[in-house]
């Protein structure tokens, strides 16, 4: 790549102001590093990304609406996370955390177990016991 | 407050801009592509049976921490790596860090850093900072992929600190405890290309030239099997590992391209030079491959065959960086 032809296209890094350091060759072939303010490949990729992301979150919303999953799983996807993650955060083996996505065993969770998932999606309690996605 | 006389110097990928800017702080002459190159960054890897973000998991980058410590160890610095269970103490080991005066690498989650922009604040737990300061209630940040130095609170810090999932870093800090008064940058460069070579040379189907072209077989199988759709959204993810904040482009190539120019000048050897144009047009055409992947995974209909031309010129690449590393290799005999 040289110098000048280091892309400058528009991208989400614009929002924070935010240039990235490329590495680029001068006309003699010597290396330098410039400035990007993004590029059209890249760009593409992410959005591709994120609409995955959003298609998932969407299932997960509509698995919760018609009572196939518990609230637990569409905000989990929705926080970006995956069971590993949540595990995580909650202390707790995988394999709970997948019987917690059960609307029969989520129903039957404590309180204080409901408002620790609560407290790490960043929501308040009632939202995730009543489910108004 | 408390502040350490730390220069901030942005970098592209930020394990390498943490060791270069931490080793500069210590007394060490050194820049990006040195530590990159020392460190045997460059690698190729697919690892089968194992999915992220629900895609294949590419990378071209050795597992995180593993620059930093080949450098070190090759420059003779002593490092120290702690863990932590507890916030308080991790805190206080920081904090007492900062009153010696060192200054502390620290690994956190990108999930948890505000002054990302949304789009970019995914669970990726191996992102790498320098911790250079306090005032007040703020630690003060110099992560190296951004242009300037940046401030934190503490619980900020502490959720990046403590995040949990793949890598969950448990507060780990780093830094080094005993930095050598010479160095001997000639027997660091030859060994950190040496281990290069002999990964990108590896007899395994899934690492290095070999990896390449077992990628570029499994875009046409993707294609068959799994359909459009998919394939799509796994070229997305290998674009991003490829281009994304931190490769200075073209999969790490380039700022291989810059290590070999370094190299040459210090090793005194102009046959490296010559080499590292070589590994400029393999980055091109790593460039020009994300290029057309992200076309073809826009445009779907209109080039038929999108997906066979990419798998072409993967093969191209895999030849190629193939026999740039066989020719590196005799060159450094």
């Amino acid at each position: 790549m040289k110098k000048e032809e280091i892309p400058q296209d528009r991208s989400k890094l614009e929002d924070k102001n935010i240039r990235e350091v490329c590495y680029a060759v001068d006309k003699d072939g010597k290396y330098t590093t410039g400035l990007s303010t993004g590029w059209e490949a890249k760009s593409i990729a992410l959005d591709l990304s994120m609409e995955h992301l959003n298609e998932q979150i969407e299932e997960a919303r509509q698995a919760v609406l018609n009572g196939s999953k518990s609230p637990i799983y569409y905000f989990m996807w929705k926080e970006k996370m995956d069971v590993g993650v949540l595990a995580g955060y909650m202390h707790k083996y995988r394999w709970k955390i997948k019987r917690h996505f059960k609307p029969k065993v989520f129903n039957k969770l404590n309180t204080n177990t409901k408002a620790k998932y609560a407290e790490i999606f960043g929501i308040e309690l009632k939202q995730l016991e009543n489910f108004n996605e | 407050m408390n502040k350490l006389d730390f220069e901030h110097r942005q970098s592209a990928h930020c394990e390498n801009g943490v060791a270069a800017n931490i080793f500069q702080y210590n007394g060490i002459n050194i820049d990006e592509p040195l530590v990159f190159g020392i460190g045997a960054g460059l690698f190729f890897i697919y690892i089968p049976f194992l999915k992220v973000n629900q895609g294949p998991a590419v990378s071209y980058r050795p597992m995180p921490g593993w620059i930093f410590s080949r450098a070190s160890r090759r420059l003779g610095i002593d490092i120290k790596r702690e863990h932590f269970r507890s916030i308080d103490k991790s805190f206080e080991a920081l904090d007492r860090n900062l009153d010696k005066g060192i200054a502390s690498g620290l690994q956190v989650g990108v999930y948890h850093l505000p002054y990302l922009p949304d789009e970019y604040r995914f669970h990726f737990n191996a992102h790498n900072l320098v911790v250079y300061g306090k005032k007040g209630n703020e630690y003060l940040i110099s992560d190296p992929v951004m242009e300037h130095t940046t401030s934190l609170t503490k619980d900020e810090l502490a959720r990046a600190r403590f995040t949990k999932g793949v890598f969950s870093p448990r507060g780990h800090m780093y830094y080094p405890t005993t930095v050598p008064h010479s160095f001997d940058f000639e027997k660091a460069i030859s060994a950190g290309i040496k281990r290069t070579t002999h990964d990108m040379l590896a007899p395994v189907p899934y690492i290095g030239a070999n990896g390449i072209k077992y990628v570029s077989k499994k875009i046409l199988y993707w294609k068959e099997n799994h359909g459009i759709k998919k394939t799509n959204h796994y070229l997305a993810q290998i674009i991003r590992m490829q281009e994304e904040i931190g490769t200075g482009g073209g999969g790490f190539r380039f700022i291989y391209g810059a290590f070999l120019q370094r190299a040459s000048e210090i090793l005194n050897r102009p046959e490296l030079f010559e080499l590292s144009h070589n590994m400029t047009k393999i980055g091109d055409d790593w460039r020009a491959w994300a290029l057309l992947a992200s076309r073809v995974c826009r445009n779907r209909d209109k080039e038929s065959d999108g997906y066979e031309r990419l798998s072409k010129m993967m093969i191209q690449i895999s030849k190629q960086e193939k026999q740039f590393f066989l020719d590196l290799k005799k060159t450094m005999k």
